[in-house]
């Protein structure tokens, strides 16, 4: 099935993300989490704070930037990297939203 | 033996003539002071925020009862002085009561001028003068209906938007047909009524007041054009008149006002006078930077400096509405010999007219962009030569320099002698010098040692920038902490604006307080969902994404991603039923982990998100209901088993456990609140170290608060005492609507009682009984519409995005 192995997959409408949210896709390589921000960008990351594991998801969005909800380090959501004095980089998730459908590229799922 | 210094009013004018007096000469006078009003000394020019709620009373306090004592002055509060015997050199109070003076100080200041029209003197008529007038006018608002300012100058436009922020339908009448037309000219004047009128202030020029209507209490204004208008609230702003009726009485000469000469002495040698109720050379002032002149030229007198003269000021004004920047100084009027230069600029809402006459400025008048303000005074006061600038003048001092247009450049740009504060007359080179001279470094001691932006606080950035400028790095400009770093202002701040401007929303206070983010961080959002939650309850909805998602899912979250349920356990009592519901859900979910909480309830851990709902709605059905475990709100409810079953017990600390907590469930506040009733001095439930715990005694309830075991182990303070259960659940109510309305976000009882003072609390829910029923009343209110179980919202479907994943990928390697 190599039509598989370089495809974007729906993972469902803008609308099911609240603005200024998040939500988990799970994924057979680890959670994903979603973000939406308040003018309706999106992005993707691995779900795993690069702190302790903390699951991005359930943090507060901001600008482009979640507070993870552990111990409050703030990933930047382009990036995926810690802002501020932490360091540190959670995988960024290419994402794309195409006609109000949000999509994930497949070989990240894996 | 010391000369006994009698002064007659207790104004801004005499206070500040008391501090220079007594920094002059500390021990020249035996000081006595009457005061009519029953209460210190406040600055005045700052009650429009206080009707408007952006300030407090505490916050304009100038002189306490401190004050007075550690200078040796004797304040006799609510000493209304009705006669003066100048023979005998007396004075005689209302009470009949005799002082002898060796000099003596009238400062009786003026009266609000009331137009006597029919009707004025009807319940609902108020002056705008002192904080009575500002609590009448309050009291007014509370109920709400229509408000009508008669006067459209400074006081009459503070009023108004003061009581349309409170709510009050608003309209200001003014006979001229242009507003505040002693400071403004037309344009200016026309672009405030827009202004106004964009607050949604009706204004009403050439507005001729015919009579003020009603039977019992006032319930319209009638004027000369047949129109009437409802009010349940007038205001009389026209103007005041000196009051000089006690000198006139005592034989001084009088005119208008008191007559003083240049020393501001009165036709009699021991008799001075200054302020509002004096005539100098055919002046009567209103504004108060002519009062400190005053009061800086008589100190100097009464301490032996003869020379000191008054020669009149030139005022400047300016209105203190927030949001609208208006500025005027000097003579602006068109006249032959003038020229003008006006720049607009209808886009951004701004206006400025210079007024020259032989190369010399003689007016200015700015509306929108008052920054320059300062500067052009200056120049009208040393009367500055301005033809070599005059091109680009009006661009102001930053242009006219050829410096940047960088504030700090504009600052340092000004001479020593520039005025910096104008209510004080405090230039450049004072603040400078004291900053230097006497070591300061925070804008409070500033303001302490030179009163510059002490008085309406406008110049405070200046102040500020002078500091910087003095001090360089070692200036920490941020006195507040801000909120976090999307804004520069405090939580204190946020909150008054919030109220002050009816602000209901997360974007709304953004966008109103100037937010330098786009929508905030994790710091200041849970913080502003809290106070707007606070501040309107039942009107508010709750913004979800703006909370921690411990609040969010109803659920504390661990280490792992999983998370803990606690139900509430009405005072720590369960039951066969409860526990076996309980059991059978840690059965039915794999619950890996029970276990007891020092709060005496059931804690279960290791919950998966997503059975969160479906573990909920079993416990809901066994009547179990949120513990909100995980919440800033209302914790548990700890007790012992009381004169129930204790041998000890002196009441029922269990049975008033379970009614404590099931009036208080549901309520957020700024940081956990966790209770304790102990049925005996022997304490078991531990309530001691509580936030708030309760002590049964024979005679009924020690009230304790500001306990802390946790980072911080305290003892709690005794509060005060009930007799009964009623009163003891009606105090702790006050004291926690206290807390929710006065702490900041996160703060926990015993930092918020330790910043503000055990006292203030006390006597806020134990002193003032009337205090302690609103306060109460304002819990009981907004309690309505937090009592709703959030689990069973959510086991109906609330939310429901939050508990399930948006999308699942099985691995696709299978399928090929």
């Amino acid at each position: 099935m190599n039509a598989f192995t370089d495809h974007w997959l729906d993972i469902g409408s803008l609308e099911d993300i609240p603005r200024r949210g998040a939500r988990v896709v799970r994924a057979a390589g680890g959670d994903i989490a979603v973000f939406r921000t308040a003018d309706d960008q999106v992005f993707a990351l691995r779900d795993r704070c690069p702190h302790k594991g903390g699951p991005l998801s359930q943090g507060i969005v901001h600008d482009r930037a979640v507070t993870c909800p552990l111990h409050n380090w703030v990933i930047d959501l382009d990036s995926g990297k810690a802002r501020g004095p932490d360091e540190g980089c959670s995988n960024v998730i290419p994402v794309r939203l195409e006609q109000g459908r949000i999509q994930l590229r497949y070989p990240a799922l894996a | 033996m010391q000369k006994h210094l009698v002064v007659i009013g207790n104004g801004m004018a005499a206070g500040r003539m008391l501090e220079h007096l007594t920094d002059l000469a500390p021990d020249a006078y035996r000081i006595t002071v009457f005061g009519a009003e029953p209460r210190v000394n406040y600055n005045r020019i700052l009650l429009s925020p206080v009707l408007s709620g952006e300030k407090r009373f505490e916050d304009i306090v100038t002189h306490d009862d401190a004050w007075y004592a550690t200078r040796g002055i004797t304040l006799v509060k609510g000493g209304e002085i009705t006669a003066i015997d100048r023979t005998a050199r007396t004075v005689t109070a209302r009470d009949g009561n005799v002082t002898p003076y060796d000099a003596l100080v009238i400062a009786t200041g003026s009266s609000p001028f009331i137009v006597p029209v029919p009707g004025h003197k009807l319940p609902g008529v108020v002056a705008y003068r002192d904080l009575d007038d500002v609590d009448a006018m309050l009291a007014a608002a509370e109920k709400g209906g229509s408000a009508v300012v008669i006067g459209g100058g400074l006081l009459g436009l503070e009023a108004a938007a003061g009581l349309k922020l409170r709510g009050m339908d608003v309209t200001v009448l003014h006979l001229m047909p242009t507003l505040m037309e002693r400071q403004l000219d037309p344009a200016a004047g026309y672009l405030l009524q827009q202004a106004m009128e964009a607050r949604g202030i009706r204004v009403i020029c050439r507005a001729n007041t015919r009579a003020i209507l009603g039977e019992e209490r006032v319930a319209a204004v009638a004027l000369d054009d047949g129109t009437d208008l409802p009010a349940d609230l007038v205001v009389m702003a026209v103007g005041i008149r000196p009051n000089a009726a006690l000198a006139r009485a005592a034989g001084l000469a009088v005119n208008r006002g008191l007559l003083v000469d240049d020393h501001l002495r009165a036709d009699d040698p021991a008799i001075f006078a200054l302020g509002e109720c004096v005539e100098h050379r055919g002046q009567c002032y209103g504004l108060v930077a002519p009062l400190f002149d005053m009061a800086r030229v008589l100190a100097a007198q009464l301490a032996g400096d003869g020379t000191a003269a008054y020669a009149g000021s030139i005022t400047s004004t300016k209105l203190k509405v927030t949001g609208i920047d208006l500025f005027s100084a000097g003579d602006f009027a068109e006249g032959e010999g003038r020229e003008e230069i006006v720049l607009r600029d209808a886009a951004r809402g701004i206006y400025k007219r210079l007024v020259i006459q032989d190369d010399r400025l003689i007016g200015a008048v700015m509306y929108g962009e008052t920054a320059d303000g300062g500067w052009f005074f200056d120049l009208l006061r040393k009367e500055t030569p301005i033809a070599e600038m005059r091109d680009t003048l009006i661009f102001g001092q930053a242009f006219a320099g050829g410096a940047a247009l960088d504030p700090m450049a504009a600052v340092a740009a000004l001479p020593d002698e520039a005025e910096i504060c104008g209510c004080n007359g405090v230039c450049k080179g004072r603040i400078t010098g004291a900053i230097i001279d006497k070591g300061l470094t925070s804008l409070d001691d500033v303001r302490a040692h030179t009163k510059a932006s002490a008085s309406c606080g406008s110049c405070t950035g200046l102040v500020e920038q002078v500091m910087q400028l003095t001090l360089g790095d070692a200036f920490a400009r941020k006195l507040v902490q801000p909120v976090c770093t999307c804004t520069d202002l405090g939580h204190d701040d946020v909150r008054r604006l919030i109220l002050a401007k009816g602000l209901k929303s997360v974007p709304a206070v953004m966008q109103e307080l100037e937010w330098k983010t786009s929508c905030g961080c994790a710091k200041c959002r849970p913080a502003l969902n809290y106070y707007l939650l606070c501040a309107w309850p039942g009107d508010y909805v709750d913004d979800n994404q703006s909370r921690f998602i411990n609040e969010r899912v109803h659920a504390n979250i661990q280490k792992d991603g999983t998370y803990s349920v606690v139900p509430r356990m009405w005072g720590g009592v369960t039951s066969a039923s409860e526990l076996r519901a309980i059991a059978d859900v840690v059965d039915k979910f794999a619950i890996p982990t029970v276990k007891v909480t020092g709060g005496q309830r059931i804690d279960l851990l290791g919950v998966r998100k997503e059975d969160l709902p479906a573990v909920w709605a079993d416990l809901n059905a066994a009547g179990m209901v949120s513990g909100h475990a995980y919440a800033k709100a209302l914790r548990t409810v700890k007790t012992c088993v009381g004169s129930e079953w204790c041998r000890f017990g002196t009441q029922d600390s269990t049975g008033l456990g379970i009614k404590l907590e099931k009036t208080m469930w549901g309520a957020w506040t700024p940081a956990k609140v966790k209770l304790g009733v102990s049925g005996c001095p022997r304490n078991c439930a531990e309530a001691t170290c509580k936030d708030i715990g309760v002590i049964c005694i024979d005679s009924g309830y020690d009230i304790h608060f500001a306990g802390a075991a946790g980072l911080d182990i305290k003892g709690t303070e005794l509060l005060g005492h009930a007799d009964d259960e009623e009163e003891a659940i009606e105090i702790i109510l006050a004291l926690t609507q206290a807390y929710r309305e006065q702490a900041r976000y996160l703060e926990r009882i015993y930092k918020w009682a330790k910043r503000v003072g055990t006292e203030s609390i006390r006597a806020q829910v134990i002193d003032d009984r009337d205090r302690r029923a609103a306060l109460a009343a304002r819990f009981r209110h907004a309690q309505q519409f937090a009592q709703v179980d959030p689990w069973a919202e959510r086991v109906a479907g609330f939310e429901a995005h939050e508990f399930r994943p948006m999308a699942h990928f099985q691995p696709r390697e299978a399928a090929e």
